[in-house]
């Protein structure tokens, strides 16, 4: 009944089809008791993506450049965290800005006085893989839909080694009466490129995730570009009509729910 | 409140009080250093280490890290303490101590006999001057047995908490991971869901899907979905089948009261479970996590170094007798433990600070993808505590956890565990795997069954091929 057969050769596991009902890495079979080869250096390669998205540096120029193709303008700042150990292992210096973009965010506001509805920034956060490859269609899709309510929008502010927070610092000096922030998030094994986008109303320093809102997960595999600035723009309305973001500003965008898949029996149990 | 002062080679350090001694002895990791509490240098370490060394174990009862009116875990920490069974070492300076846990005075009877007379802050001290070699030598001297629908901890054995998460809590998906995870041998500590949707109606019904596996294959073991205490509170009183009471605990008030928690919302819990009687071999229904980090994250630490703070949540816990305790020790991220050397140590050192303080420790021997740390130091982290008899681990398909975005111990990696060190399951588990014919573990070595067992066989045939 047991099976004692020499430990050579990775045996697959009769229960393949368990695979479709989920992500999980399921049915992987054995070698001996041990992942089999082919498993393992999946995994691996999995691992050694979501780290290279980690400390892939952030090409804000490229970024500027592709900015600058659509007409907007860009301001390339850098966080107070000088590099990415010192990133990794300091929070607090990652959502503060360095001096010479402090300075160059005070000239720009002597110059722009007036302030703005929505300053704009984009972060490299944990993933600059992430930003690159979604931030412009991604901000293209938000600017659309924000010109068209009538409202203002900043230079976007590119910050290299900038956590969520240091989007408040950035709207406080422009004079923005809200912000949102899109940021490389951590990457998952199977999602190295996802980007989250944080929106604060009143943005000011030292604000805590409380009076902020997120949406998470934008990405080709996740959610779309299309379904984030819907989100995005239901809260900024809601925002303004209440004064306030954060866990006191729901998401209740109406969004289309897919038809039931039929695979949500429980087999188990069935 | 009393100074200390160590000279060391030309040099004379001094340290303000003991939170500064403790804090300094600290082996060096990111989240001191980001608290700035840690030693500026490896010299003033080593030297508040001596300092902390030649600390006599009483001084620990008059001078409290953090005040005792202003946190109720301290309060309960010192009220608590059990003075007679204190007495075999009330005469030892910490340095005393840890010849004392190395030597053969203490064994698996001397050890459960302290416990209670141990505070976290002497179990903290010791462990600060302790080696990796240390950690798991005494800890591997210590027993916890645990019981609920079966039986945790026994020396020879480890268990595996089977986490069968799913982005969307797609029942048929986290039926899927659990039917992999059975036919690995992995979910004796129990099946333990971490929901992506936090609502009473989906936890519930959850609940009563893990309670109809368990019911429908007679697994002995038990059902947990993790989410607050306060949530599990109101399942039991809508009738919902709920097994264990979980909860995320941290070692200060401030901290606690950061996760929406006391030490009388717990007691709730605890006695909203009892009130069920769903345990059949004993009552020990509490879950609780823990890690290095938590409190500092919530800006709630005092001045303390992370790994004091972790072993006062242990006060926290031993509280309410729990079936199990774990220590998440890589998941919150590089900035309290940058890489695999300091998520090794703290996995070591939590989980002999938790045993000595009486606790069934397990880990969830886990990493971040920002961490400087591989699957080679999970290996390392998972050998160690197998050899110094660690109650649990995780088990998850193929280390990847597709909720939580984080790596931690595959079912595999439980049967390389049972392989190289022998280690079996829970026995009332062990004999059903036997039973259906998953596998058995006669000689030490896991021999995996040929064939799907017919009651599972039956459950695919329904999906069709």
């Amino acid at each position: 009944m047991y099976d004692d057969s020499p430990l050579s050769g990775a045996s697959e596991n009769p229960w393949q089809q368990l695979r479709n009902l989920t992500p999980a890495r399921i049915a992987l079979g054995r070698a001996g008791t041990s992942m089999p080869t082919r498993a393992q250096l999946d995994f691996q390669f999995a691992h050694a993506q979501a780290r290279d998205a980690v400390h892939l540096p952030f090409d804000h120029g490229a970024l500027a450049a592709g900015l600058a193709s659509q007409q907007r303008e860009s301001l390339l700042l850098h966080s107070a965290a000088q590099d990415r150990d010192t990133y990794l292992q300091r929070p607090d210096l990652g959502r503060r800005l360095n001096d010479e973009s402090a300075e160059l965010l005070r000239q720009h506001r002597a110059a722009n006085p007036d302030g703005y509805d929505l300053a704009i920034v984009v972060a490299d956060g944990l993933s600059a893989l992430a930003v690159h490859r979604n931030a412009l269609p991604m901000l293209q899709r938000i600017e659309e839909q924000a010109l068209a309510e009538g409202w203002s929008l900043s230079p976007v502010a590119l910050i290299s080694q900038g956590r969520v927070a240091v989007a408040d610092e950035v709207a406080e000096r422009l004079g923005a009466r809200m912000v949102v922030i899109l940021i490389g998030e951590r990457p998952g094994l199977s999602s190295p490129d996802s980007l989250g986008l944080y929106f604060t109303y009143a943005p000011k320093v030292g604000l805590t995730d409380a009076y902020r809102n997120c949406i998470s997960n934008v990405r080709a595999e996740g959610l779309s570009y299309a379904m984030a600035s819907h989100r995005l723009l239901y809260l900024m309305r809601e925002a303004c009509r209440r004064q306030l973001s954060g866990v006191n500003l729901k998401d209740e965008a109406e969004v289309p729910v897919l038809a039931g898949t039929g695979k949500n029996e429980n087999f188990l149990l069935g | 409140m009393a100074s200390f002062s160590h000279t060391a080679g030309a040099m004379t350090y001094r340290f303000d009080d003991l939170k500064e001694v403790m804090a300094k002895a600290s082996p060096a990791r990111s989240g001191d250093f980001l608290a700035g509490v840690a030693a500026s240098n490896a010299g003033e370490r080593v030297a508040a280490q001596m300092a902390l060394a030649d600390i006599p174990l009483k001084h620990f009862l008059n001078e409290a890290l953090i005040p005792y009116e202003d946190d109720e875990v301290t309060r309960l920490i010192i009220d608590s303490h059990d003075a007679a069974a204190f007495a075999p070492v009330s005469h030892l300076t910490v340095g005393g101590f840890r010849d004392w846990l190395l030597g053969d005075s203490a064994d698996e009877t001397s050890l459960r006999e302290l416990a209670p007379g141990l505070t976290p802050e002497m179990a903290a001290a010791v462990s600060k001057i302790m080696r990796v070699q240390d950690l798991v030598l005494v800890a591997q001297k210590i027993r916890v047995v645990s019981r609920f629908r079966n039986t945790v901890g026994l020396r020879g054995r480890m268990s595996t908490r089977l986490q069968p998460n799913h982005p969307t809590d797609e029942p048929s998906g986290i039926a899927a991971s659990i039917l992999d995870g059975l036919l690995y041998g992995n979910g004796d500590a129990m099946i333990g869901i971490n929901p992506a949707t936090d609502s009473l109606s989906s936890i519930s019904e959850m609940l009563k899907m893990l309670d109809g596996i368990i019911q429908r294959y007679e697994i002995p073991t038990q059902a947990c979905v993790l989410t607050h205490v306060t949530t599990s509170i109101e399942a039991i009183n809508r009738g919902v089948p709920l097994d264990l009471v979980f909860q995320s605990i941290a070692g200060t008030e401030a901290a606690n009261a950061s996760f929406g928690i006391n030490l009388k919302i717990l007691q709730e819990g605890y006695d909203a479970g009892l009130s069920l009687k769903r345990g059949t071999l004993g009552d020990n229904l509490m879950y609780f996590e823990t890690g290095q980090g938590s409190a500092l994250s919530a800006g709630a630490h005092h001045g303390l170094d992370q790994q004091t703070c972790e072993t006062r949540a242990y006060a926290v816990a031993r509280h309410f007798k729990p079936f199990l305790v774990n220590t998440v020790v890589g998941f919150i991220g590089p900035e309290y433990l940058y890489n695999g050397k300091q998520i090794i140590r703290a996995g070591l050192e939590d989980h002999f600070c938790g045993k000595l303080l009486g606790l069934p420790m397990g880990c969830d021997i886990c990493y971040t993808n920002h961490a400087e740390a591989d699957q080679d130091d999970m290996d390392v982290l998972l050998t160690l505590l197998g050899v110094a008899g660690i109650n649990f681990i995780m088990g998850i398909p193929g280390s990847d956890d597709v909720m939580l975005n984080y790596q931690t111990t595959s079912f595999h990696d439980a049967l390389y565990a049972r392989q190289s060190l022998g280690l079996k399951p829970a026995p009332e588990f062990e004999a059903w795997l036997q039973h259906m014919g998953i596998f058995t573990q006669a000689d030490g070595r896991p021999r995996m069954g040929n064939n799907l067992p017919p009651a599972f066989r039956q459950a695919l045939a329904q999906l069709g091929q």
